[in-house]
């Protein structure tokens, strides 16, 4: 590399136009990182999976505006009419639906009493269809029976004496071996004691921003509540057929009460990751964007450097220097400046990201990725100083007795 | 002059079409980019009540759990319990006050064969639309005599009443609500303060309601609650249990004129809290806030962390794009240097040479702001488009958003065409004869 000095030499001459392709670069560099960290991060995030059967599973409000009105009668009635369409699989009442955004929640705590620690989950009700009809995978203890389901009141206070739970909320319980939270009796609303009976693989709350997103209970309570919704587990390939037969069927069978929002549990995973995908969509355009201006303001700056040395290169060239040895001059010119880029580029894209830190809750970003870029972007250069370097190489040797 | 300098950079642009094309879009989408997230902010975070924001305080009082402080101590709960607001609201100690919850109802149609609706409603007390200045179409608010007197009564926004009505003046008309007829007092005009202000608890810019109602209501459990509850004590059975409880679930907001009038309401706050301490509430240390509308929407960080990440990045983009025109002017004015030596030579000073260039830049500029206009409006259609509802109402170019445009696009290819310019200028022009 006996160039290297005489190229160095040659950009201290032009020192402005080096280290403004080199700042270029550096900006570049700490942006496209920081933004596919945090593609990456969304995407993460969206493939957490919620532990339903998403793909057949569907569900609808139910809302009793009738004065006089036996719920629990008309809700066993609504459940025995769903469970027996053929296609269906389960259905249940419950009071909220993972990945929604709204719902409710409880703490449990290890000991009873007001100034004990508690963590807090997700709270589903349903009764011993529950497990089959979200499509979960019981991994220890046992399901619900009939008898273990309560008759909920609005405004109730106490609660049931059993409780399933997902495996992350018992791993944040007993954090030495989830598997003892079988049989074990905690407390819920600070005093009541439940006995964990089952725990299940995966279940998310209705809350994805949340960071106790995997924590989720299940209780046996059939609720007397004037607003409610049945959710429903088809048959594969059954869903959107059934979708229109089971909402006709409901609000033809009783005028007291609307069935809305008949929803696939799909659209609500869209619409619930729906800022997200934006987000994505707009970082992955920008990133490209970016590479781009940077890519074509190498390739224009490189043309005109050579514009101005057409007398230089040809004089070269008429001294003996192969094409090759031409091309290697601006290909080598070029990886210096993006060194100096990029150098600067990784102490741009870690200040970026310890402000992301400090102002959003970000997390630290991986040296790995930094790598990734800084590989990226020396291609990228290489690239764009490709077609102008070719250029330079075809200059006649005859161009330095020329005028210009 | 000016028209031949003009001219001349016309030429030149022209000439050079490739690196122009090259210099607009880099300026465009650099423009382009910094408009959008710059209006998606601006509009974020947009005073929805420029006429009385210092005048509106929202309240809040630190009733939460002593050994596990609301927002880990930094904030007091972001809401009221009912025993607190009504507290508050009988003790009539602001200019104007107002209580207000977040609702659900069903109409009922009385013609048997139209469908019941359901419909989002807040329940609220007779200042609410004073305050607010909630603009009305026809009637008017219901009175606080109405609230006293706990009477059936319901304010409709422009679209129910379109629906159930047909839009006409439809006060004096009732409507069925849980088996109860409630008269119609008022209509309300089109309103949609962004961010909705008065409850940011279940999203800052939702819409207004569908129909407005006392709050009286729901204690009398005619009307169902809904919007954010949250609880740090178990509360007893049944509902009259839950409003004694520590349940915070309702906003409260005053209207006090004066610094002083602030100061006096502090006072009374500071005062009730500690007559509640007696009561054995309020374990925690006093921290009693009142907070003006944008005060309050600050506090509520309601710019959404995504906007303020991404306007960031914009900026940093249009760095990126001006730092490509600067080395893109300065290549091709150093380019030029044989023509500037020759009309140096001729008697040109460095005076006229700095408009000539100057003006080039400035004209890539203003095209470049053009583009970046153009794409701003596609950038705000794609993020309405994207981002769904969460956006709506968000994502609209005004005549101030193109006004900062252009001024941007100018400003900064001003001032990237400053250094190649000055450059150009100090071109030795003996040299460059000579190596003619």
């Amino acid at each position: 590399m006996l160039e290297t000095g005489l190229i160095l030499r040659a950009l201290a001459r032009n020192k402005i136009g080096a280290l403004l392709i080199a700042l270029q670069i550096a900006l570049t560099l700490a942006i496209m990182v920081n933004a596919i960290f945090m593609i990456l991060e969304r995407q993460q995030q969206m493939q957490r999976a919620s532990g339903l059967d998403e793909a057949n599973s569907f569900y609808l409000t139910n809302t009793i505006f009738a004065q006089d009105y036996n719920i629990i009668s008309h809700l066993q009635t609504d459940l025995h009419t769903i469970r027996n369409t053929p296609g269906v699989i389960d259905a249940v009442q419950i009071n909220a639906v993972p990945l929604s955004g709204s719902g409710w929640s409880m703490a449990l705590q290890h000991q009873p009493g007001e100034d004990k620690d508690a963590i807090g989950a997700a709270i589903y009700l349903v009764d011993e269809h529950g497990i089959n009809s979200l499509g979960l995978t019981l991994i220890a203890g046992t399901n619900f029976s009939q008898a273990d389901v309560e008759i909920r009141q609005d405004g109730q206070s106490t609660w049931p004496s059993k409780t399933i739970i997902t495996q992350a909320f018992a791993e944040s319980l007993y954090p030495d071996d989830w598997q003892a939270a079988i049989g074990n009796t905690v407390y819920i609303s600070q005093h009541q004691p439940m006995q964990i009976i089952g725990v299940v693989k995966a279940l998310q709350a209705p809350w994805n921003g949340w960071n106790g997103v995997e924590r989720s209970m299940l209780v046996p309570f059939h609720r007397a509540s004037k607003g409610s919704y049945y959710y429903i587990r088809t048959e594969p390939g059954q869903r959107d057929r059934l979708m229109p037969i089971i909402e006709k069927a409901l609000a033809e069978s009783d005028k007291e009460r609307i069935i809305r929002r008949v929803t696939t549990v799909e659209e609500t995973r869209a619409r619930s990751y729906q800022q997200h995908n934006a987000s994505n969509k707009i970082l992955i355009t920008v990133v490209i964007t970016l590479t781009l201006i940077t890519g074509f303001g190498i390739v224009g700056l490189a043309i005109f450097s050579i514009n101005r040395r057409v007398k230089q290169i040809g004089t070269r060239r008429a001294l003996g220097a192969t094409k090759g040895q031409i091309m290697r001059y601006f290909m080598l010119e070029n990886f210096l400046i993006s060194s100096i880029g990029v150098t600067l580029g990784c102490i741009g894209a870690i200040a970026l990201n310890i402000w992301l830190v400090n102002t959003f809750n970000f997390a630290p970003i991986g040296v790995e990725l930094i790598a990734f870029g800084v590989i990226a972007l020396f291609i990228v250069g290489q690239l764009a100083v490709l077609y102008p370097a070719r250029k330079a190489a075809l200059i006649p040797p005859a161009s330095a007795t020329r005028t210009v | 002059m000016f028209n031949y300098y003009l001219r001349l950079a016309w030429i030149s642009i022209l000439r050079h079409w490739g690196l122009s094309l090259l210099m607009v879009s880099a300026i465009g989408l650099g423009i382009g980019a910094a408009i959008t997230t710059v209006t998606v902010n601006y509009l974020m975070s947009s005073n929805p009540i420029p006429e009385q924001s210092e005048q509106l305080f929202y309240v809040q009082l630190d009733s939460w759990d002593v050994n596990d402080p609301f927002d880990d101590g930094l904030n007091p709960p972001d809401q009221l319990t009912y025993t607190d607001a009504t507290n508050l609201m009988r003790a009539k100690q602001a200019f104007r006050q107002s209580v207000q919850a977040q609702a659900f109802a069903v109409i009922e149609p009385t013609d048997p064969d139209m469908l019941p609706l359901i419909v989002n409603a807040r329940a609220n007390t007779a200042d609410f639309f004073t305050m607010f200045n909630v603009p009305f179409l026809y009637g008017n608010p219901w009175s606080q005599a109405s609230d006293d007197n706990k009477e059936h009564v319901v304010v409709l926004s422009k679209a129910s009443n379109e629906k159930l009505f047909g839009g006409e003046n439809s006060v004096g008309q009732s409507i069925k609500l849980a088996g109860n007829m409630y008269r119609v007092v008022g209509v309300i005009d089109n309103w949609q303060p962004k961010p909705r202000f008065y409850d940011i608890t279940t999203g800052a810019f939702n819409d207004t309601e569908d129909i407005f109602v006392p709050f009286h209501l729901i204690a009398d459990e005619k009307i169902s609650r809904s919007g954010n509850t949250n609880c740090w004590k178990p509360t007893g059975d049944g509902f009259q249990a839950f409003l004694a409880s520590e349940c915070i679930w309702t906003q409260f907001w005053v209207q006090l004129n004066s610094a002083q009038e602030k100061a006096e309401y502090m006072q009374f706050l500071n005062a009730y809290v500690q007559e509640q301490q007696q009561l054995g509430r309020f374990q925690r240390p006093i921290d009693n806030r009142l907070s003006n509308v944008m005060q309050w929407l600050a506090s509520q960080e309601v710019v959404a962390d995504d906007a303020q990440m991404m306007m960031a990045m914009s900026f940093m983009f249009l760095m990126v794009c001006l730092l490509n025109t600067v080395g893109l002017l300065l290549a091709k004015f150093l380019g030029k240097a044989p023509e500037i030596g020759l009309r140096q030579a001729l008697g040109a000073s460095k005076r006229t040479l700095f408009y000539q260039y100057i003006i080039e830049s400035a004209c890539i500029g203003i095209i470049g702001g053009i583009l970046g206009l153009i794409l701003a409006y596609f950038g705000l259609q794609g993020i309405e488009l994207l981002y769904g509802d969460a956006m709506k109402d968000l994502a609209t170019l005004d005549s101030k958003m193109a006004g900062l445009a252009v001024v941007l696009a100018l400003f900064s290819s001003i001032l990237a065409g400053l250094y190649p310019t000055w450059r150009a200028c100090h071109i030795q022009p003996a040299q460059q004869l000579k190596s003619q």
